[in-house]
């Protein structure tokens, strides 16, 4: 079958939108369900033809569910890394699911990328909804209605007393994971984050980067998410994820930013300003110093101290400025030193003044 | 209970078998810290693991299966990678998977959630099961340990007759 470019680089993207509640701290809204088919061994496992036979099985069960009104299907192992890599970037697929060459698949739901189902990354099917902003409400109806009709295609494996059994033993249960991308530039430089890390931790959540498991907070990003998944249902674990500890990281983080901006002003005003003002000008710019000083942007938009760039420009660009997306976009590979000539060179025609 | 080494309330207790002799450990959060014991929930699968790895081979003589008859998934092949290689394993290393899960999950080891729905209909029943263990939990907690005795018996009743018609349903 010919590769077709299904996923268009400055389309969709749920989370870039900006415009869910509460997105001055909370980027995007996400519940991921782990399921496994029952007739066949978990991946660690499975022979190739196995794994072929499941991505044949997900393929024609996905597409035939009606899971959204169009449906489009990745094979990642007819997929060039560089558009795989696009797929991690727009947190699509996880970096471990664009790796090597086993039988693998993604399918997404176009043009929103709401949905994305996974299919033999650590379990065979890895289901996530996601949205902009705070919605976990709706994101967890969403999730569930494609649950509710995958599992009527397919028999999942599940015991009565562990629940949907999954690869690795900590997603037992519900397979349940729910979490948010918050932006938490107040707490990082008021010094409180710590105390905010160990609070979650001591309610079992687990606080991430970016890009998820061992990525770096670059720019102040994080995910917020649950790390027990058995014993309580899954409404148990999104009340308590959403009623204790979330509204508070939020109250927090907006409480920081208020106590900044009274009591260190200028500081804050320096660091907004002078970030403005090197990606203004900026020739050359790394992905990671560009993040870093998206972050401290972003802040600046969502207190007021810029306001003549909207917060969905700045979304926008930590996206464009992510290393596939600058290739893909340039339809070309770069080198990193061509990257940062045209990340500066992206990024200056973005935010002219 | 105070902590074996200090004044403290003891919030950690671990048990371990070693030549036959039960060992018993009951330390408050700072001691069991200091001994590399830990209470959070929520360690990163690896630390568990390796955590749980060291307790296991401290126990000499262990009765367990060696591997998952349906996948051939040793135990040792698990804690290498953390993952299981099918769903049967779960059957296969259900002792030493429940201590396990037990301490990724808050001390729970038993579904109450979304069940398929051609799957089993025992939610009834899993519910009750829940919430004996709940109370079995409470109970040790407040050192009844007649009433545990009682809700122990309760609860194996329970699920024997909930293995015979899993079997059934096979
Ligand atoms: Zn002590
Ligand atoms: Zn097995």
């Amino acid at each position: 079958m010919p590769h077709e470019d299904p996923i268009n680089p400055e389309g969709g993207v749920e989370w870039l939108r900006a415009d869910g509640p509460q997105t001055d701290v909370v980027m995007s809204s996400r519940i991921r369900l782990a399921r496994n088919l029952e007739s066949f061994p978990f991946l660690t496992k499975a022979t190739p033809d196995e794994r072929q036979r499941i991505v044949a099985i997900a393929r024609e069960q996905t597409l035939a569910a009606a899971l959204a009104d169009q449906m489009i299907w990745v094979d990642l192992r007819e997929t060039p890394k560089l558009e795989r890599n696009l797929l991690v970037e727009r947190h699509l697929i996880s970096k471990q699911h664009a790796k090597g060459d086993a039988p693998r698949a993604v399918a997404v739901s176009s043009p929103d990328e709401r949905l994305a189902i996974m299919v033999n990354e650590e379990d065979h099917l890895r289901i996530q909804v996601m949205r902009s902003g705070l919605d976990l409400q709706e994101v967890f109806q969403q999730i569930s209605e494609v649950d509710d009709k995958l599992e009527k295609r397919m028999d999942f494996a599940f015991s009565s007393r562990f629940g949907f059994l999954t690869a690795c033993p900590t997603n037992v249960g519900t397979g349940i994971r729910v979490s948010v991308m918050l932006h938490l530039p107040g707490l990082k430089l008021s010094g409180e984050l710590e105390k905010v890390r160990r609070a979650a931790k001591s309610m079992s959540l687990a606080v991430r980067g970016f890009y998820g498991e061992g990525s770096d907070a670059v720019g102040d990003f994080y995910q917020l998410s649950n790390q027990t998944t058995l014993g309580k249902t899954e409404e148990q674990i999104l009340e308590e994820f959403e009623g204790k500890m979330l509204p508070k990281v939020i109250d927090y983080e907006r409480h920081a930013r208020k106590k900044l901006l009274a009591e260190r002003r200028k500081l804050i005003e320096d660091r907004v300003h002078r970030a403005l003002g090197t990606l203004r000008h900026a020739r050359l710019l790394a992905a990671n110093e560009s993040l870093q000083l998206l972050g401290y942007l972003r802040l600046g938009v969502a207190a007021g101290l810029i306001k003549d760039v909207p917060l969905q420009t700045v979304n926008r660009l930590i996206l464009l400025t992510q290393p596939a997306h600058l290739q893909r976009a340039l339809q070309k590979e770069l080198d990193q030193a061509k990257r940062r000539v045209e990340r500066a060179d992206l990024v200056r025609a973005q935010l002219a003044g | 209970m105070k902590c074996d080494n200090c004044d403290n309330e003891a919030t950690v207790h671990e048990v371990t078998v070693r030549k036959g002799k039960k060992i018993e450990k009951h330390l408050c959060e700072q001691c069991a810290a200091g001994e590399g014991l830990s209470v959070q929930a929520s360690l990163p699968i690896n630390t568990l693991l390796s955590k749980f790895m060291m307790s296991t081979q401290l126990e000499e003589e262990s009765e367990t299966v060696d591997h998952c008859p349906e996948c051939g998934m040793t135990f040792a092949e698990f804690r290498q990678s953390g993952l299981l290689g099918c769903a049967a394993c779960y059957d296969s290393f259900e002792d030493q998977l429940t201590s396990l899960i037990e301490r990724a999950q808050e001390g729970r080891s038993r579904h109450v959630g979304r069940t398929p729905a051609s799957g089993p209909k025992c939610l009834d029943r899993e519910n009750i099961i829940a919430s004996l263990r709940q109370e079995l939990d409470e109970a040790v907690a407040s050192e009844r340990y007649e009433r545990a005795a009682q809700i122990r018996d309760e609860l194996r009743t329970i699920s024997e007759s909930a293995d015979a018609d899993d079997d059934d349903g096979d």
